[in-house]
C-alpha cells in the first residue's frame, strides 16, 4: 500500500495553484529570515568564534558572578509572580462567574482587563516610583517615610504581579465558564459545603488550566524588560543583563550566549504549557456549560470577596490613573498645584515629542495591517489547507511568543548588521524604519494567529470548500469568503497589532538608531534620568492613542464588523 | 420559464480509485476506498449507500476534487481530471451543512459561482432568478441566510448548485439535518429538479429509504468496497448477500438445503419443512441456502406452510407486526392494513406463507 499516488496528485494540484505556492513560498522566507536565523545565528555565535567550535563564551559567562545571580534573580522572580498573579487571577475569575455581584463592580473588572492592554508595559513602574518611591505620594507626604527604597526584588514583583494577573484572571475566567454547574451541584446535593465543593470538584478540573496560567505568566515575567529596568535598580534580571551586556559591555559574543540561555528557558517552559497543560485543559474543561449558574448569593461569601477585589481594582486602577495626573504637577514631589500643562507643552517644545509621536504612530501604522493580514494568511493556511510545510509555517509563528524581545533584538544586531551570515546581504535594512517595522510584525504575529485561528476553528470547512467547489481560486476564496467571515478578528488582530507596536520597548530598543525616536524609547530614557513628569506626559499622550485606538475598533467593528449584519437578522 | 435543462450532463468514470487513509490511533494504513470501479451515464441519479465509514463521502470528495485517489484515474465526461483541483471541475456539490455563504443575502449566494464565470449582470439576474422560481423560492432574494428555515437554506444550496449549470451535481448527506417530514418532501424535490435539468447527480446518503426513492442506481458500499450495484428493486428484491439484504430495510433469513428444482423454482428443506422459491441461478442438490423473505412478504394466518408460534404482536397502525418463532427461527411480519384481519395474540399458534416469487435465494 502506498500514498505515492495521492501524494504527487495533491503536489501537482498546489502547483497548479500559483497564488497558493507564492504565498507559502514568501511566507516559509519570511519566517525563516527574521524569525528562525536570528535565533539561530545567537547560538552560531556564542560556540563558534575566532578559535573554531567552542563554548569558551559560555564557560566565560557563567563564571561571572553578576550572570549566575540574574538567573538566580530572574527565577526567583518569575516562580514568586507566575504565583501570586495566578492567585489574584483566580480570585477575580472566581468572584466575576460564581458571586453575585454589582454592576460597578463588573464595570471595576472590566477595566481592569481593559489596562494592561492599551497601556505601555512600564507605566505601572512609573507609578509606583511617584506613588512609593523616596520621594511618593503615598511614603513621602502621608506616611511620611522618607527612606523608603521599592528599587529590586520587591519592586519588580509588586509591579510585574499588578501587570499580569489580569491575563490570569482572563484565562481562568473563560476556563471557569466552561465548567457545567451542574457536576458542582451535584456535589453540594450529596452534602459538600460551598469550600468542599471548591476544593474537591472545581479546583481538580482548574487545575491544569491553573498551571497553563502560571507558566504563561513566568514566561511573561521572565521575559519582561521594561519593569525590571526602570524599578529593578541594582537588582539585575536575565533580560536587562543581556540589554547591559551589549550597550555597556559592548560584549556581543557574551551578549549572544546569555540571550541562547534565556531563551532555552523560556523555551523549555513554553513547549510544556503549550503542548502539555494547554492540551490538558483541552482536555479536561472543553466541555459548553448546560446552563447558567446559580450565583451565590450568601453575603457571608459575597461581601468579603467582592470587598477585597475591588479594593484590588481600584488600588490597580489608581496605579495607572497616576501617570496622567503625574504629568499635570508642577514639580512630582515638591510641588502640586496649580496644575499645569507644561510638562505636555516641552514635550512639543523641547524634547521633541511631534517626531517621537509620528516616527512611532507611523512605524506601528504600518506594521499593523502587515501583521493583521500576515496572521490572517498564516491561520487560513493552517485551518483550512493541508500541504507539508504546514506544520513549520504554524510551528515557527507560535514559536516566535516564547522569544524574548530582548533576545529576538539581540539576535537580529547579530544577524542583520553585517547582513545575512555576515556577508552583507540584507545589510541595508540594519538602522532603518524596515528593520523596525519587522520587528514589531515579529512580536505582534504569534498572538493574532493565535487568535485568527480560533476564530477560524469556528467556521464550518465546508463553507470555503463550496466556494473552491463552485470555481473560486485560492486568493478568491480568501478575499470573498474568509476574510468577510472573521472581519471582526481581523479588526481586532489590526488594531492589537497596532496598540502592541507603539508600546512595544524590549527588542526595539536594542535596534533604534537616533534617526529615529520612538516614544517608549522616550519615556523610558526620561523615567531613568528621573524626569517622571515629562515620562508621565509622554506616557499619558501614548495611552491616549492607544485607547483611541481601541475606541474606534470597537466602534468599527459595532457599524461595519459582518457580525451585527448577521446578528441582527436572527 | 426560460430553458434551464442542462447543456451538457456529464458521465464519471471511476477507473478502480483507491484511498489510502493513516488510521489515527494504531498509525496504520488501510484502504477508505478500494478498487471501486464505476461508470456513471450522463443524465442519471446515482447513489452512494452505506453504513458510515464504509467510503462513500471519500469517494464523492475524490470526485470533487477535495482528495486525491491512490489508486486509478476518474474521468469526467471522458476527461482524466485526477490532477485538476476542485475549482477547475465541472462539478458542483451541496454539502450537508449546506455550507451557505452567511455574509451573503439568498441572491449573492446563488450568484456566487455564476460572478466567478464573469456573466454578465442581465444574465445573472435572468438566470438566478430562473433557478429561484425552480426551487420555490422566488421573492426571498434579500434574504440572510440565516433568516431561512432549514428546508429553505437547503433550497438556496441547491439553487447554487445547480446555476452554474455543472456537468455533474454532487450531493453530501443533504438532507441529513432536515427533520424526517421535510427529508421526504425535499428528496422528491431533489428528484423532481433533477429529472426537469436532465443533470448527471452523485448522491451520498446513509438512509436507505432516501436511496430508494430517489436513484436510478444505488451503489451500496460497505468497508471502502462496493458490495453491490443495481436498481432500487434489484437490491431491495434480489440483494447478493445478508448484509446488503439487512441494510436494506428489514429482513428475515432461513437457513435450509436446496431440494429438487425445475421450471424456475426450486424446493427448499427447512428444519420446519419443505418451501417453494423462485431462483435466478441453478445451484447444486443438497447446497446449503439461506431464503431472503421482507417482512411485507409474508402471510399469517390459521393454515399455511410453515407452523409458527407468536411472541410479539403490535399494532402499529397501518400494519399489525408480529414476530413469530419458526423452529428455531425469528421472523418478523408485516400485516398490512389489519382492520379486518384476525388478529394474533401472544402464545397463539399459527401458519406462515410466501409467495416464492417474493423469496429470493442466498
Amino acid at each position: 500500500m502506498a500514498r505515492s499516488q495521492s501524494a504527487s496528485l495533491d503536489r501537482r494540484k498546489l502547483m497548479g495553484d500559483p497564488i497558493m505556492v507564492t504565498t507559502i513560498v514568501v511566507l516559509i522566507a519570511f519566517l525563516t529570515v527574521f524569525i528562525l536565523y536570528p535565533l539561530a545565528i545567537l547560538l552560531v555565535d556564542s560556540v563558534y568564534g575566532s578559535k573554531g567550535l567552542s563554548l569558551d563564551t559560555f564557560a566565560r559567562i557563567f563564571q561571572m558572578r553578576a550572570f549566575r545571580t540574574a538567573i538566580t534573580n530572574t527565577l526567583k522572580v518569575g516562580l514568586v509572580v507566575g504565583i501570586l498573579s495566578t492567585m489574584i487571577g483566580l480570585l477575580f475569575a472566581y468572584v466575576e462567574v460564581y458571586v453575585k455581584m454589582r454592576r460597578a463592580v463588573g464595570g471595576l473588572f472590566k477595566v481592569v482587563s481593559m489596562l494592561p492592554v492599551v497601556s505601555p508595559p512600564f507605566v505601572l513602574s512609573l507609578s509606583m516610583i511617584m506613588l512609593f518611591g523616596r520621594s511618593g505620594l503615598i511614603t513621602r507626604f502621608l506616611l511620611g517615610i522618607y527612606d523608603n527604597n521599592i528599587y529590586g526584588y520587591w519592586g519588580i514583583v509588586i509591579v510585574q504581579t499588578l501587570t499580569f494577573f489580569p491575563v490570569c484572571y482572563m484565562m481562568l475566567k473563560g476556563l471557569l465558564k466552561n465548567i457545567d454547574p451542574s457536576m458542582e451541584e451535584a456535589s453540594r446535593d450529596m452534602g459538600a459545603s460551598r469550600w468542599k465543593v471548591f476544593t474537591t470538584v472545581t479546583l481538580p478540573l482548574l487545575l491544569p488550566g491553573l498551571g497553563n496560567a502560571f507558566l504563561v505568566t513566568f514566561i511573561e515575567s521572565i521575559a519582561d524588560f521594561a519593569n525590571p529596568m526602570l524599578i529593578g535598580g541594582s537588582y539585575d534580571t536575565l533580560a536587562t543583563s543581556i540589554y547591559l551586556q551589549i550597550t555597556g559591555a559592548m560584549d556581543k559574543e557574551g551578549a549572544s550566549a546569555m540571550a541562547v540561555v534565556l531563551l532555552c528557558i523560556t523555551l523549555a517552559m513554553f513547549v510544556v504549557q503549550k503542548y502539555y497543560l494547554e492540551r490538558k485543559t483541552a482536555a479536561t474543561l472543553s466541555g459548553k456549560a448546560s446552563r447558567a449558574r446559580m450565583l451565590i448569593e450568601d453575603k457571608s461569601v459575597s461581601i468579603p470577596l467582592t470587598i477585597f477585589c475591588s479594593l484590588a481594582a481600584i488600588f490597580v486602577i489608581m496605579m495607572y490613573v497616576c501617570v496622567p495626573i503625574g504629568a499635570l504637577f508642577p514639580t512630582w514631589g515638591y510641588k502640586f498645584t496649580p496644575l499645569t500643562f507644561k510638562w505636555f507643552q516641552q514635550v512639543f517644545t523641547r524634547y521633541h515629542g511631534l517626531q517621537a509621536f509620528r516616527d512611532s504612530f507611523v512605524l506601528s501604522l504600518i506594521a499593523a495591517p502587515v501583521t493583521a493580514l500576515l496572521s490572517m494568511i498564516i491561520s487560513y493556511l493552517v485551518v483550512k489547507r493541508k500541504f507539508k510545510a504546514k506544520g513549520f509555517i504554524e510551528a515557527v509563528s507560535i514559536l516566535a511568543m516564547a522569544v524574548p524581545g530582548t533576545v529576538l533584538g539581540v539576535g537580529y544586531i547579530r544577524g542583520f548588521s553585517g547582513g545575512l551570515f555576515h556577508t552583507g546581504i540584507l545589510q541595508g535594512i540594519y538602522g532603518t524604519g524596515l528593520i523596525l517595522v519587522i520587528v514589531f510584525v515579529v512580536r505582534s504575529l504569534p498572538t493574532g494567529t493565535r487568535s485568527g485561528i480560533s476564530a477560524l476553528r469556528q467556521i464550518d470547512k465546508s463553507i470555503e470548500e463550496s466556494a473552491y467547489d463552485m470555481g473560486a481560486n485560492s486568493l478568491k476564496v480568501f478575499t470573498s469568503v474568509t476574510l468577510p467571515l472573521i472581519k471582526d478578528s481581523f479588526l481586532s488582530g489590526l488594531v492589537t497589532a497596532f496598540v502592541r507596536s507603539i508600546t512595544a520597548i524590549s527588542a526595539i530598543i536594542l535596534l533604534v538608531t537616533p534617526s529615529y525616536l520612538l516614544i517608549t524609547v522616550q519615556i523610558n530614557e526620561f523615567a531613568e534620568k528621573g524626569a517622571f513628569s515629562i515620562a508621565c506626559a509622554f506616557a499619558t499622550i501614548l495611552i491616549l492613542i492607544t485607547y483611541g485606538a481601541v475606541l474606534l475598533m470597537n466602534l468599527v467593528i459595532k457599524f461595519f464588523g459582518t457580525s451585527k449584519k448577521m446578528k441582527e437578522a436572527e | 420559464m426560460a430553458d434551464l435543462r442542462a447543456k451538457q450532463p456529464k458521465g464519471v468514470k471511476l477507473d478502480h480509485i483507491s484511498k489510502i487513509y493513516q488510521d489515527p490511533k494504531t498509525g496504520k494504513d488501510f484502504y477508505a476506498v478500494h478498487d471501486v470501479a464505476l461508470d456513471i451515464a450522463p443524465g442519471s441519479f446515482v447513489t452512494l449507500l452505506g453504513p458510515s465509514g464504509c467510503g462513500k463521502t471519500t469517494t464523492l470528495r475524490m470526485i470533487a476534487g477535495f482528495e486525491s485517489p491512490d489508486e486509478g484515474e476518474i474521468y469526467l465526461g471522458g476527461e482524466p481530471i485526477n490532477a485538476l483541483t476542485p475549482n477547475k471541475r465541472d462539478t458542483a456539490m451541496v454539502f450537508q451543512s449546506y455550507a451557505l455563504f452567511p455574509h451573503y443575502n439568498v441572491f449573492d449566494n446563488v450568484a456566487y459561482g455564476l460572478r466567478l464565470r464573469h456573466v454578465p449582470k442581465q444574465e445573472i439576474q435572468r438566470r438566478v432568478t430562473d433557478i429561484l422560481k425552480l426551487v420555490e423560492l422566488s421573492g426571498m432574494e434579500q434574504r440572510m441566510t440565516n433568516q431561512l428555515s432549514g428546508g429553505q437554506q437547503q433550497r438556496v444550496a441547491l439553487a447554487r448548485a445547480l446555476v452554474v449549470e455543472p456537468g455533474v451535481l454532487l450531493f453530501d448527506e443533504p438532507l441529513s439535518n432536515l427533520d424526517a417530514k421535510l427529508r421526504v418532501q425535499m428528496r422528491t424535490e431533489i428528484r423532481r429538479i433533477q429529472q426537469a435539468l436532465g443533470i448527471t447527480a452523485i448522491y451520498v446518503t446513509h438512509d436507505q429509504s432516501e436511496a430508494m426513492s430517489i436513484s436510478d442506481q444505488i451503489i451500496l458500499m460497505k468497508g471502502g468496497v462496493i458490495a453491490q450495484m443495481g436498481s432500487p428493486m434489484d437490491i431491495y428484491y434480489r440483494p447478493n448477500s445478508e448484509f446488503v439484504a439487512d441494510f436494506i430495510g428489514e429482513c428475515n433469513f432461513l437457513k435450509g438445503r436446496i431440494g429438487f428444482s425445475a421450471g424456475g423454482l426450486c424446493k427448499v428443506q427447512l428444519p420446519s419443512g419443505v418451501v417453494t422459491v423462485a431462483y435466478d441461478h441453478l445451484r447444486l442438490d443438497g447446497s446449503e441456502c439461506e431464503i431472503v423473505l421482507r417482512p411485507e412478504a409474508i402471510t399469517i394466518s390459521d393454515s399455511g406452510l410453515l407452523p409458527c408460534k407468536v411472541e410479539l404482536s403490535c399494532f402499529m397502525g397501518s400494519y399489525q407486526n408480529y414476530h413469530v418463532r419458526v423452529g428455531d427461527t425469528l421472523v418478523k411480519i408485516t400485516d398490512n392494513c389489519p382492520v379486518n384481519k384476525k388478529i394474533f395474540a401472544v402464545g397463539d399458534s399459527a401458519f406462515i406463507s410466501f409467495d416464492p416469487d417474493c423469496a429470493h435465494l442466498l
